[in-house]
């Protein structure tokens, strides 16, 4: 069920690319996944990309993962599935079984925790950062703006469990979302 | 063979839960491998959980580096594959069924009322992020400049990372 698409990546390139979003992916995935498949790489414009990771967002997993799956299958069927997503993990998965090894050998070293403290005061930026690129490059109406602000507020201020902001929003997103489809072709 | 099998069974449960990513999961993942199994103690789990937000990759790793824990190489192969498999199958059925449905003039305006909530949840996560690393004035101006550089630039993430880290090194 591949698509023709102007910038669909061959097999290697999908490859490669989930494994420098794998690899980079410090901090969280998500900006990577972004900047490598939108920004560097352009296989899918903003739009589609961010339809695809909202439907692995109402999924089960990471959306990323899920995103992963889908954009796969999009291009290369089952084993575009299977490569975008071996290529997502491997690295992650060598460098989580060297770091468990090293971890108990220099974990208390000086220097480690204020790196590390650094990079994740970084990494905090670079997924709000993402957040305002994505949402200012898709120019959405303001009813669905909101709904992307209740989103934040759920999860970060309230605190509220994920599944139950996926089960509010998601309906009502998609509610909003074709009512002004409808307005525009009665 | 049948702790293997306990993981696999574990996580695969965990799997199709995860709506949300890892961090949905956490408590109830909390619960499975060490209330219910006694597969580890409370700190044990936290140190590895850190550990797998340190590492690069979704954080739903942190199954794999619990798997490692619990049973080595095996156990890791079986929390993971127990973590990704049945979510995965979820998204590739998902993908067909938007494929199928594609001519349907709803489905594009349908799909796009989900965008707001997966931005939504990107921005949560960086204030949830922000909120653990913004412990004193530099913290908060390295999260604020990198906000700034990732918002506007079209540079690599990477630089900021690694700004971010040099920072912390010289004067954290």
């Amino acid at each position: 069920m591949a698509e023709t698409e102007p910038n669909a990546p061959g097999r290697l390139e999908l490859f490669l690319g989930y494994v420098k979003i794998g690899l980079l992916g410090f901090g969280g995935v998500g900006p990577w996944s972004r900047h490598v498949i939108v920004e560097e790489r352009k296989w899918l414009s903003e739009r589609d990309y961010a339809e695809v990771l909202g439907l692995g967002q109402i999924l089960p997993g990471p959306n990323v993962g899920n995103a992963s799956v889908m954009i796969g299958r999009r291009f290369h069927g089952l084993a575009g599935a299977l490569i975008a997503t071996a290529g997502l993990y491997i690295g992650p998965l060598a460098i989580l079984i060297a770091l468990s090894v090293l971890y108990e050998h220099f974990g208390t070293e000086p220097g480690v925790a204020p790196f590390m403290q650094g990079v994740a005061a970084a990494a905090a930026g670079m997924v709000i950062g993402t957040a305002l690129k994505m949402g200012q490059n898709l120019r959405p109406p303001p009813e669905l703006i909101l709904v992307g602000l209740l989103a934040v507020a759920g999860a970060a201020f309230l605190r509220l469990p994920l599944p139950l902001i996926v089960v509010v929003l998601a309906p009502l997103g998609i509610f909003l979302s074709l009512r002004r489809s409808w307005k525009r072709t009665p | 063979m049948t702790l293997l099998l306990q993981i696999l069974f574990a996580f695969g449960t965990l799997s199709l839960l995860a709506i949300g990513g890892a961090n949905a999961v956490l408590p109830e993942m909390h619960r499975l491998v060490v209330d219910v199994h006694g597969w580890m103690d409370d700190a044990t789990f936290s140190q590895l959980f850190a550990l797998a937000q340190a590492a690069p990759g979704p954080n739903i790793l942190a199954a794999s580096v619990m798997g490692w824990h619990i049973a080595g190489g095996a156990g890791m192969a079986m929390a993971t594959i127990g973590m990704l498999l049945p979510a995965a199958i979820l998204a590739y059925g998902m993908q067909g069924l938007t494929h199928r449905l594609r001519g349907n003039t709803w489905l594009k305006p349908a799909q796009f009322g989900l965008v707001p909530l997966a931005v939504g949840l990107i921005a949560g996560s960086g204030v949830i992020m922000a909120q653990a690393a913004g412990t004193d004035w530099l913290s908060f101006l390295i999260i604020g400049v990198s906000t700034v550089f990732v918002w506007r630039t079209k540079y690599s993430p990477l630089w900021v990372l690694a700004g971010g880290g040099a920072l912390g090194l010289l004067l954290l």
